[in-house]
């Protein structure tokens, strides 16, 4: 449908400007006029138009060329077509330099406008169905805002639908930034009891006796500040979900109510004689080896098992870098939208960096990297020279930090190597490990049969 | 009785004149007549390209419309133009009273081949066709074979037929429902 893109016509002359516009309005498209500079770029703050036809010599006031400059910084993907009664080489050569996607002459030929105008058209629906599909892909990787395509990620996923309807208690590991509260809500969203509380409570925050407050409520009067009786978490979350974060650091004490909750599913308030009866599903999580801490004696190993009845370990990031270009993408598109600017997409040097980094923050730091890169971006993509940053605090990996070359390696022994090396870490990804070492993909086919390399 | 109004702009060839009066008749459905010609439109001369302006011939015609008129066409000899272009077969005010036709650039003469009479007439009916319809709100069609679809060229004029497609005529029946007096049986949607 025409209908759906906006063309904006900006003359001084009347009979010119409102001529125009019927003609396109003929062809379906909605046309709005301006009769100055001034009044386009108002108009083009209310309004997106996909194309602008503007005529060069607009007296008083701005002319075409500083018209479009200004529109440009507004709408950068609008087309802007200068109009001129006399052609020179100098203002075509201005106009195209400063941005003009096309420079015409009037009278044109009718023909010629058509084409013009259609390309234009042909070219836009194009990317606004690129757009809609990239969108599309997007949400086929992801599930409940978590964003994957690794097998280990789909794993999870398919593990999540299976036990979101039972009651049984999840034990979610991982470092931190791995999304371990995303796969607690969709576990929660995704079941019987998405329509009831999901209560999420962080142990590591509060000390021994607030967070005891916290998850049981207290009567009042029972210490010092308790003014009056309040529920806690676990009430809070009865018919629903409570997502204990940070897990592995509380307190002995609290480990045995804990227990006694997961045990009996009745607790009482602090301060309380009257014993509360809850129905809460418990998802905990730690980025603690907890087995360890069990083996040490600073975890109860009774309530381990009774949180442990279902397991899952998310991956971290520098283990399935294969989402960090689908990441990084979808970070660009929603943070730039956040903070309001037009950075669309992320450069192969860009993304390369990224690649290139161990992430130990996992998914949280490379939200934040991309966040910063996005704040300090001038440009409308992000390049290598907007990740700086990450090189020059150094890189994560500590494989290139340990970098040394035995002194009778040759080149090509080295780079055997490096190939064998980055593959092993890609899992065998011939298109993400020529990413990595900047080469295209048939090069690095060549290499690896010339090396005798294995996939993997 | 309310009718589509045609004005004859100077001289016009008669016999394209009551072809693009049956024409209109047959494509819309309202009564079609004749209104008393009137001069050649001299204001609209543009000395610098030797042709006539469309916009203020439209802007005149707007002067003489009348109380019975559903629309108003006037039909001229003469090459149009429009500032932004070389020329134009006709304009229209899209969902308007007013429209206007150029014979000049629809007969074969104008390109330097012998004339035709059967050639020039069914140009015109669609043509006519073409503006009249921009004014019951119908924009170009994608279907090349539907009188609404745009034509720069008349080998593209010659490719359309003088019946609306489909959706074109859902189109003006839905737009034209307040006031269409009759429908006659020429006009009925296309299946």
């Amino acid at each position: 449908m025409k209908t759906h893109w906006h063309i904006m016509v900006v003359d001084d002359e009347e009979v010119m400007r409102e001529s125009l516009a019927a003609w396109l309005r003929e062809d379906g498209y909605c046309v709005d006029t301006a009769v100055s500079g001034s009044e386009a770029i108002a108009s083009a703050r209310k309004q997106e138009y996909a194309i602008y036809f503007i005529d060069l010599k607009m007296p008083g006031g701005i002319d075409g060329i500083e018209t479009m400059m200004e529109i440009r910084k507004i709408h950068y993907e609008a087309s802007i077509i200068i109009v001129t009664a006399y052609a020179t080489v100098d203002t075509a050569i201005t106009a195209m330099k400063e941005g003009a996607q096309e420079y015409i002459v009037k009278p044109c030929n009718p023909e010629e406008i058509s084409l013009l105008v259609g390309r234009i058209i042909k070219v836009k629906n194009l990317q606004r169905e690129n757009t809609i599909l990239r969108k599309k892909l997007t949400r086929q990787y992801s599930f409940h805002d978590i964003i994957s395509k690794s097998p280990k990620m789909m794993a999870i996923f398919e593990l999540v639908k299976d036990v979101a309807s039972l009651r049984s208690t999840v034990l979610i590991q991982g470092e931190s930034g791995t999304g371990k509260e995303l796969i607690a809500r969709a576990i929660h969203f995704s079941g019987d009891r998405a329509r009831e509380p999901f209560i999420g409570v962080s142990c590591a925050a509060l000390a021994e006796t607030l967070l005891e407050s916290e998850l049981f409520g207290h009567e009042k009067g029972s210490f010092t500040g308790a003014t009056s009786q309040r529920r806690g978490k676990f009430e809070m979350a009865d018919g629903g979900t409570i997502f204990l974060d940070e897990i592995g650091d509380i307190s002995t004490k609290l480990q045995m109510d804990l227990l006694r909750v997961l045990q009996e599913r009745k607790f009482y308030r602090v301060g309380g004689m009257e014993e509360i009866e809850v129905d809460v599903r418990v998802i905990a999580a730690t980025n603690n080896d907890l087995d360890q801490a069990v083996r040490d004696g600073r975890f109860r190993d009774d309530l381990f098992y009774r949180l442990n009845v279902i397991n899952i370990h998310i991956p971290p990031l520098r283990e399935r870098r294969e989402d960090i270009p689908l990441l990084a993408h979808h970070f660009v598109e929603r943070i730039s939208h956040e903070l309001g600017k037009d950075i669309r997409d992320i450069g192969e040097g860009g993304l390369k960096i990224l690649m290139n980094q161990d992430w130990p923050g996992n998914v949280r730091e490379l939200e934040n990297a991309i966040e910063r890169a996005i704040v300090t971006c001038k440009a409308r993509m992000l390049t290598e020279e907007d990740f700086a940053f990450l090189n020059n605090n150094g890189n994560h990996n500590p494989e290139k930090k340990n970098w040394s070359v035995p002194m009778n390696m040759t080149l090509e022994e080295a780079e055997s190597r490096i190939i064998g090396a980055t593959l092993h870490r890609t899992h065998g990804n011939i298109k993400e490990a020529a990413l990595i070492l900047g080469i295209d993909r048939s090069t690095l086919y060549d290499k690896i049969k010339r090396y005798k390399l294995p996939r993997e | 009785m309310k009718a589509i109004s045609i004005v004859a702009l100077g001289e016009v060839d008669e016999e394209s004149l009551s072809a693009i009066e049956a024409g209109l008749w047959q494509a819309f459905g309202f009564d079609v007549r004749r209104a008393d010609a009137r001069p050649e439109p001299a204001g609209a001369y543009d000395a610098q390209r030797g042709q006539y302006s469309s916009v203020l011939i439209l802007r005149d015609l707007l002067g003489y419309v009348s109380q019975g008129d559903v629309r108003l066409v006037g039909v001229t000899e003469k090459d149009l133009f429009i500032p932004m272009l070389s020329f134009v077969f006709g304009q229209a005010q899209l969902n308007g009273v007013a429209a206007v036709i150029s014979l000049a650039r629809l007969r074969q003469e104008f390109y330097g081949l012998p004339p035709s009479r059967p050639v020039l007439i069914s140009r015109s009916v669609k043509e006519a066709i073409h503006e009249v319809g921009h004014t019951f709100g119908l924009t170009h069609c994608a279907d090349s074979t539907c009188p609404m679809s745009l034509s720069n060229n008349v080998r593209q004029v010659d490719v359309k037929g003088e019946d609306l497609c489909r959706n074109c005529s859902i189109i003006f029946e839905e737009n034209t429902n307040h006031i269409r007096s009759r429908i006659k049986p020429g006009a009925e949607v296309r299946k």
